[in-house]
């Protein structure tokens, strides 16, 4: 797998909106595309989001593990869904080594539902063109 | 005489479609689910119904006066548990927006399939043989193999099920046959029960 990238990813949502300024996007999708959680489509944050909903918690090793990133990355990603209280960080020991477990708060699990809803219209909107 | 070099560079590609790239990310979310391996299709409240299907099927089964027709019990516990099992896990997927054969789930089936269409073929010989009172240590024998075969794809707690069916699957044959319907009753209902809350509390349903 490729190693995700830095927030530089934030492209994804300017291509849309460069899309849209071709008109290749119809009209019902490009509503869509307005209400896209920006926060969350960035790859990484994508990733983590997804992969703690599917888990009760997971530790930042396992995260960067299964994200194939970098603890830097990994660490300014998180820290951003932190903030908009999408994921919640504990931190304890574990002996003598820190451990740091994230936690999917309700509001990230219905950001993702919306944006799995977006995609999905967005879908069809191009189908039903 | 020096080569010509074009002013202009060629077009740059077009940006792919929207819709491609809204599949893509789907597709993302799924494989990183996927790989996150903490889902399972198989429904820990389905397990839950099935569990309780087994232990009225027990009670019912340990009134019958024959072990040919205790197996009959069974067989129609097990269709209806089967039954309900399926509409659970197609319920949870879809709930989850998972594909129900993609992936790990793929796996479970055809790992979790070949025992259980043995069970199916053994229970016809024993049953021509005269053996029906062998046939529920053989079903939980095998069903327990399928489900550790099928629980390598999916969450550690399922593998742990399977063994727990084959070791009681060991003790209904080597045990009075009088006592297979309450083995039934403890590993088919009280697994499914003990198993699938957490279950369904821990691996979203």
């Amino acid at each position: 797998m490729a190693k995700h990238g830095t927030a530089r990813d934030d492209r994804n949502v300017g291509d849309l909106r460069t899309v849209r300024g071709k008109s290749e996007m119809p009209s019902a999708a490009s509503s869509r595309a307005d209400a896209l959680d920006r926060l969350i489509h960035e790859r990484l944050r994508l990733g983590i989001v997804s992969a703690l909903a599917v888990n009760d918690s997971l530790s930042f090793s396992d995260l960067k593990k299964l994200m194939n990133t970098t603890d830097g990355n990994l660490s300014v990603h998180a820290r951003k869904l932190e903030e908009a209280e999408y994921i919640s960080c504990t931190k304890s020991f574990e002996g003598r080594m820190p451990k740091t477990q994230y936690r999917l708060t309700p509001a990230g699990r219905r950001a993702l539902e919306r944006y799995l809803d977006h995609m999905e219209a967005l879908i069809r909107a191009t189908r039903e063109r | 005489m020096a080569s010509v070099t074009p002013l202009h560079r060629a077009p740059a590609p077009e940006p792919p479609a929207l819709h491609a790239r809204a599949m893509d990310n789907l597709a993302f979310i799924r494989d990183t689910m996927e790989a996150a391996g903490a889902f399972t299709a198989v429904s820990g409240w389905g397990m839950v119904a099935v569990g309780t299907i087994a232990t009225v099927a027990a009670v019912i089964a340990s009134s019958r006066h024959s072990a040919v027709e205790s197996v009959y019990v069974w067989l129609a516990a097990a269709v209806l548990a089967t039954v309900t099992m399926l509409w659970a896990i197609v319920h949870k997927a879809r709930q989850a927006r998972m594909p129900l054969l993609s992936g790990p789930g793929r796996k479970f089936v055809l790992s979790f399939s070949p025992p259980m269409f043995v069970g199916a073929l053994i229970t016809i010989v024993l049953y021509r043989a005269g053996l029906p009172a062998t046939i529920p240590g053989m079903w939980l024998l095998l069903y327990g193999t399928a489900v550790v075969a099928g629980g390598a794809f999916s969450v550690k707690i399922v593998p742990v099920m399977g063994i727990c069916f084959m070791l009681a699957g060991t003790l209904a044959l080597f045990t009075p046959t009088s006592w297979n319907d309450w083995i039934m009753a403890a590993a088919f209902g009280g697994l499914h029960i003990g198993f699938g809350i957490p279950i369904a509390r821990r691996h979203g349903g």
